[in-house]
């Protein structure tokens, strides 16, 4: 196999754009693609102040390099969420990026500053993991970029995200998420800006970007998300594209060109009817309660309830 | 060969060459879903593994919903 664009050996194969690159190529072609999205979204600007949500994953290192390369200002945001030894791994490995880069990283930790974890959090809010683990970040990443003044958010969902996401969403029908799944979210009603750079690339560019350029990231899968419907909407959807190179690219961008605003307009008319947002009464974060969700979530997280067992209880077995 | 797989942890062994798509056949495995890593660089579909390549296949695969 020979590179499209110099004909040397290639490293790569993308059968979505029926096209080999080598190595060079391959990571300009990345580029492009994130300028593009960048450009067509009208997502950010030059002298904008941005903050990248990190994980130790392959998507948000990759695109942190990608966007520092092409000159942007990206500080970091990483939050532990005390998942065990994925937590432990995940956080060197976004240490070790920004040793060698001169680039400001923030680390927000779950258990030490907010006397919580996810799995602990997930059983006090009667909540999956994934689901208190979306509230806290959403909830420290908005906080964090209205404190620190930053124009933008970016996470780095990629195109097989946005097209797991999307099957899910039309599974179900769910207009409002439709109307809602655009790579831009406009700030508003005390909330940042957020976008996401990298829906023209898949997770196996990202991958190949990390390898390729040497940036080393935590491989193995939080424990919480296996067997998520997720990853079971993201293997049929790889299993159509093995068939059919480019099935997830247009199912994503034909709902960008043709359908997300027939969702969105709905989704609009509705916004007038919402209660009005104010300032929740323990952190000053907008929602439509007095207390919003991430402070309720704290609380009962580290309420130290004990444990009653009715007189009709069974013993416990002493040993495991 | 040997190949390195992950989830769980294990290395197989072939015998003689093969390419990879042939390999990944083999496995039952999905070219949208992984990459074939040999010493520390990419290899494409249509390259030849070695009887004594020593080679990695990565899941690019993440499951988080938010
Ligand atoms: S898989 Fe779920 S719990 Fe794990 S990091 Fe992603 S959202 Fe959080
Ligand atoms: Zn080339
Ligand atoms: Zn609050």
């Amino acid at each position: 196999m020979k590179c499209r664009v110099c004909r040397e050996p290639a490293v790569i194969d993308l059968r979505r754009h029926n096209a080999n690159f080598c190595i060079e190529h391959f990571l300009r072609l990345c580029r492009d693609q994130v300028a593009k999205a960048i450009a067509e979204h009208d997502m950010f600007a030059p002298e904008d102040r941005i903050l990248i949500a990190v994980s130790g994953g392959k998507d948000s290192l990759a695109l942190w390099d990608i966007l520092l390369d092409m000159g942007y200002q990206v500080d970091g945001l990483y939050i532990g969420l005390g998942i065990g030894e994925y937590s432990e791994q995940s956080v060197t490995y976004v240490e070790k990026f920004v040793e060698s880069r001169d680039v400001n990283l923030r680390i927000i930790d779950l258990p030490t500053e907010y006397g919580y974890d996810i799995p602990s959090g997930s059983r006090a809010a009667k909540r999956t993991p994934c689901s208190a683990c979306g509230l806290s970040k959403r909830h420290l990443f908005d906080q964090a970029a209205t404190e620190g003044g930053y124009d933008v958010v970016v996470t780095g969902h990629n195109l097989d995200d946005e097209a797991a996401v999307l099957l899910g969403n039309t599974l179900r029908w769910q207009s409002d998420y439709l109307g809602r799944q655009k790579p831009v979210l406009p700030a508003g009603h005390g909330f940042p800006r957020k976008v996401k750079p990298l829906v023209r690339l898949g997770e196996r560019e990202m991958a190949a970007y990390c390898v390729l350029t040497g940036i080393d990231y935590i491989v193995d899968e939080c424990p919480k998300a296996v067997g998520n419907k997720h990853l079971g909407y993201k293997e049929v959807l790889n299993l159509l594209e093995a068939q059919s190179p480019g099935s997830k690219h247009d199912f994503y961008a034909g709902f960008l060109a043709r359908a997300v605003d027939r969702f969105a307009s709905a989704e609009d008319e509705t916004i007038d009817d919402r209660p009005a947002l104010r300032p929740c009464t323990a952190c000053g974060a907008p929602c439509s309660s007095e207390v919003c969700a991430f402070c309720r979530l704290v609380e009962r997280a580290t309420q130290d309830v004990p444990v009653k067992l009715g007189p009709t209880a069974k013993k416990e077995p002493t040993s495991l | 060969m040997k190949v390195e797989l992950r989830n769980p942890n294990r290395t197989l062994e072939f015998k003689g060459t093969m390419s990879v798509v042939a390999l990944l056949n083999r496995l039952e495995l999905n070219r949208e879903s992984v990459l074939v890593i040999r010493d520390g660089t990419l290899v494409p579909g249509d390259a030849m593994l070695a009887h004594e390549d020593h080679i990695e296949i990565r899941s690019v695969i993440s499951g988080g919903n938010s």
